[in-house]
């Protein structure tokens, strides 16, 4: 069978992401990536730790940061966590419209809290605590921008994925993509949880 | 279904720029990390020559550190990294019977990101002065430089780590997934398994450079604080993130080295290797224990004495393994039919090179002594026993070991044995009088010292001594150039191996083994050769072959990243917004053009078969 061909449910297998040896190859690629990623994550949160109280004459993050509203991005970036799980529950199921609709509100969920960050750093700026402004500036834009960056590039990569394979089935070629995304997107999500508890619980309490 | 075989055949040039075979991205490694050796080793040169004499005034100030840092950043990053991952390419593979490797794309990708992160800090020269920070680029060194020069460093360099990255998770993702049947991790040659190691210290070390390189990319292009402490910033933790990567990297070094030369020892004492799974468990320890051992490099910060005592015990904690290693070479070679081939002459000078680089690493890990040997040429002359006496002395052996299987011709041995005592004359002649010179007070990265102070005759021996390396690398030119223009093609076992590189015919064929082996123990080919088959079982009938397409992509993609990064330079963030562009553009050009690749079929392979062509 070719690997561009779309699947029916009657040569459907268990597990299409690894059913080819590429499959298998990107499957196991991309979790040593996203290993690699947690070495530049850790490396940037570290650097963080060590610079957060250096915030000379600007505001502390315990002026700064306000918990409703990143409480609220963390919310929509933990739901679109649970979206694409769905997604990924529709592909091994060989539901191409549910795949395509669990991504695009992931999407949408990923945008909504791009759009939380942007206004959030633009805020921020207006209280005069910029990039420049200290160390403490420099480490929390790197830290939580590497972050958005990350959500942005998701953004970008299944918006590709999607209108590609508009009217296109489920493949053994084109379900370790879908497969592989949800994986970053998860990653991406985790990294969150630890930005939301190391920057802002964090400065808020200590 | 529409077949997909829209395969063309490209020449010349193009062939290169767009190639995706392992064996091709292998000789493209070589050549281009062989031409960065060779500038690291005249820069090398040019700051001898500064220093044979006392007060000289050859290369003084500036241009002597531009030298010093371009010298270390060039053979680190641009020449040792990529000369292994040319063996990686070339070799595993065919050691563990694979067609390709996981991601042949990906491959081109590395291979293309290094060359152009090469060229780009190499372009400094010609564009307002070298880098000047050392190669370790500390702050506030690297951050109160007025000039471009460590812009280009940063930003080469952190195009070709990405390159280096890829090629990690491409070969820990191939020897997992993709031996032949039977050949079990137990089973796998020792250069497979030290590459395998090496890749894994890849994946985990390269991302805290990534992360160092855009800290310092930020400061000096975006103006942020990371290092500046007047705005509250902290040099400490450039010096931080540079060893935490900086001493894995040490061991992705020489790890390769460590199993290139467990295949020359084994193979040319006609012995299987001794203490196999020893040997396995102490590569593995190394990589380990490499991560723990960063601060041997910050004894002098003063990060306090229990800091300093963990960090020394750690540091020593991995003389044992390695020695596990020196025993078992040396107890191959016992009782062996020994055969002292030019790959075999390197691997047995590497042993007690090696040794007393180890054995000045362990007096460099007592913190106490540190004090005093610390920024010396006492340091110096360590690290260059274990990076040129360990590393290149074994990536030698590996070249006139593997060269018939690259090149499909067999090296000169007359030439290449006046390379090897040139070369490893010189080396000594060069390094082991640095040792008193660093004992004796002289500091390290100085571009001169005063006579009458006992350091001139240790510093002209030195200099005659880095002469004859020259020497002994131009003999190996002339060697190439004299094995190239020869017409005799290599035999396909030239050395009577003993693993799988060896089965198959010369040149081998693009999709290495027409039928995948077979293997049925350790030493694949000779369990074959002393069964009285002499050539490897198949595990598969004959069938057709998937191979993957070429592509120009990775070659555009690295293009656009080197003019984002030249553009950063300048603060031109048009032209670096197009740079970026192209790289977003070729990735998405990936992501939505199919490329299932393409078969060659049964009777082709059937045809190569019976013309001894596969």
């Amino acid at each position: 069978m070719n690997a561009g061909e779309r699947l029916t449910d009657a040569n459907f297998p268990a597990h299409p992401e690894k059913a080819t040896l590429e499959g298998k190859n990107k499957f196991l690629g991309f979790w040593l990536f996203l290993g690699g990623e947690t070495v530049l994550f850790a490396t940037l949160f570290g650097t963080y730790l060590g610079l957060r109280n250096m915030h000379l004459d600007g505001p502390t993050g315990e002026e700064l940061f306000k918990l409703p509203l990143v409480f609220l991005a963390t919310m929509l970036l933990l739901t679109s966590s649970l979206t694409s799980v769905y997604a990924v529950l529709s592909l091994k199921q060989n539901k191409v419209r549910s795949l395509q609709g669990w991504f695009l509100v992931t999407l949408l969920l990923g945008l909504g809290f791009l759009g939380l960050e942007i206004y959030e750093f633009n805020h921020y700026v207006h209280e005069g605590h910029t990039f420049t402004s200290s160390a403490f500036g420099s480490a929390f834009y790197t830290l939580v921008g590497f972050h958005g960056a990350h959500v942005a590039f998701g953004c970008l990569w299944i918006t590709t994925l999607i209108f590609r394979n508009w009217n296109r089935g489920i493949s053994l070629y084109n379900a370790p993509k879908y497969y592989l995304f949800a994986l970053y997107w998860h990653f991406v999500d985790v990294v969150w949880v630890f930005i939301f508890t190391v920057v802002y619980l964090m400065g808020k309490v200590g | 279904m529409a077949t997909h075989e829209s395969h063309k055949k490209r020449s010349g040039l193009m062939d290169w720029l767009t190639t995706v075979d392992h064996k091709k991205i292998g000789i493209l490694y070589l050549l281009a990390g062989g031409f960065f050796f060779l500038i690291g080793g005249l820069e090398a040169i040019l700051m001898r020559i500064q220093l044979i004499k006392p007060e000289n005034d050859l290369f003084t100030g500036e241009l002597f550190n531009q030298l010093l840092t371009m010298h270390g950043t060039t053979m680190i990053f641009l020449a040792a990294m990529p000369m292994i991952f040319a063996y990686m390419n070339a070799v595993i593979p065919l050691q563990i019977g694979a067609r390709d490797v996981a991601f042949p794309y990906v491959n081109a990708v590395g291979f293309w990101l290094f060359f152009f992160g090469g060229v780009l800090l190499n372009l400094s020269w010609f564009l307002g002065g070298a880098p000047e920070a050392g190669w370790t680029a500390y702050a506030p060194l690297s951050t109160s430089a007025q000039d471009t020069g460590v812009d280009f460093y940063v930003l080469g360099l952190q195009i070709a780590g990405a390159g280096t990255l890829a090629g990690g998770i491409n070969f820990l993702v191939t020897i997992i997934n993709m031996r032949a049947p039977g050949m079990t991790f137990m089973r796998m040659p020792l250069f497979t398994w030290a590459s395998f190691v090496t890749s894994g210290l890849i994946l985990f070390a390269f991302p805290a450079l990534t992360v160092g390189f855009f800290l310092l990319m930020f400061e000096r292009v975006f103006d942020a604080n990371f290092f500046n402490p007047e705005m509250g910033g902290n040099i400490l933790i450039w010096e931080h993130i540079f060893w935490i990567f900086g001493h894995p990297e040490v061991y992705i070094l020489i790890l390769p080295a460590f199993g290139i030369i467990s295949e020359v020892v084994s193979t040319f004492s006609n012995k299987r290797l001794f203490g196999y799974s020893a040997m396995v468990f102490a590569t593995v320890l190394i990589g380990f224990l490499g991560f723990m051992v960063w601060v041997h490099h910050m004894f002098t910060v003063g990060l306090g004495p229990v800091t300093n005592s963990i960090f020394a015990v750690a540091t020593m904690a991995i003389a044992i393994p390695t020695g596990v290693k020196i025993f078992n070479w040396i107890f191959t070679m016992w009782g062996g039919q020994i055969r002292f081939t030019t790959a075999m002459l390197f691997a047995v000078g590497f042993i007690p090179t090696f040794v007393m680089g180890g054995v000045t690493g362990v007096m460099l890990a007592v913190p106490a002594a540190d004090y005093q040997y610390h920024d010396s040429y006492f340091v110096v002359a360590h690290f260059h026993y274990v990076i040129v006496g360990g590393l290149i002395l074994g990536l030698f052996s590996g070249l006139y070991y593997w060269y018939p299987r690259i090149f499909n011709r067999v090296l000169n041995e007359t030439l290449g044995k006046i390379n090897f005592w040139l070369f490893f004359i010189g080396f000594h002649l060069t390094f082991f009088p640095q040792h008193w010179l660093g004992l004796m007070g002289m500091p390290r990265r100085v571009f001169t010292y005063m006579s009458g102070q006992h350091l001139d005759e240790a510093n002209f021996v030195s200099t005659i001594g880095a002469l004859f390396m020259g020497a002994g690398t131009i003999v190996l030119f002339i060697n190439i150039i004299v094995t190239a223009s020869s017409k005799k093609v290599a035999d396909k076992d030239p050395w009577d191996g003993r693993t799988l590189e060896w089965s198959m015919p010369v040149p081998t064929p693009e999709y290495n083994f027409a039928q995948t082996p077979l293997v049925r123990g350790l030493d694949a080919l000779f369990v074959e050769k002393m069964a009285g088959n002499g050539k490897m079982t198949p595990a598969e009938p004959v069938g057709e072959i998937h191979m993957p397409n070429g592509s120009i992509l990775p070659f555009v993609l690295s293009l656009g990243l080197f003019i984002a990064g030249f553009a950063l330079i300048y603060a031109n963030w048009i032209i670096a917004g197009v740079g970026l562009g192209i790289v977003l553009l070729t990735m998405f050009l990936r992501s939505i053009l199919d490329d299932h690749g393409y078969h060659i079929h049964k009777e082709e392979v059937e045809a190569d078969i019976k013309g001894g062509r596969a």
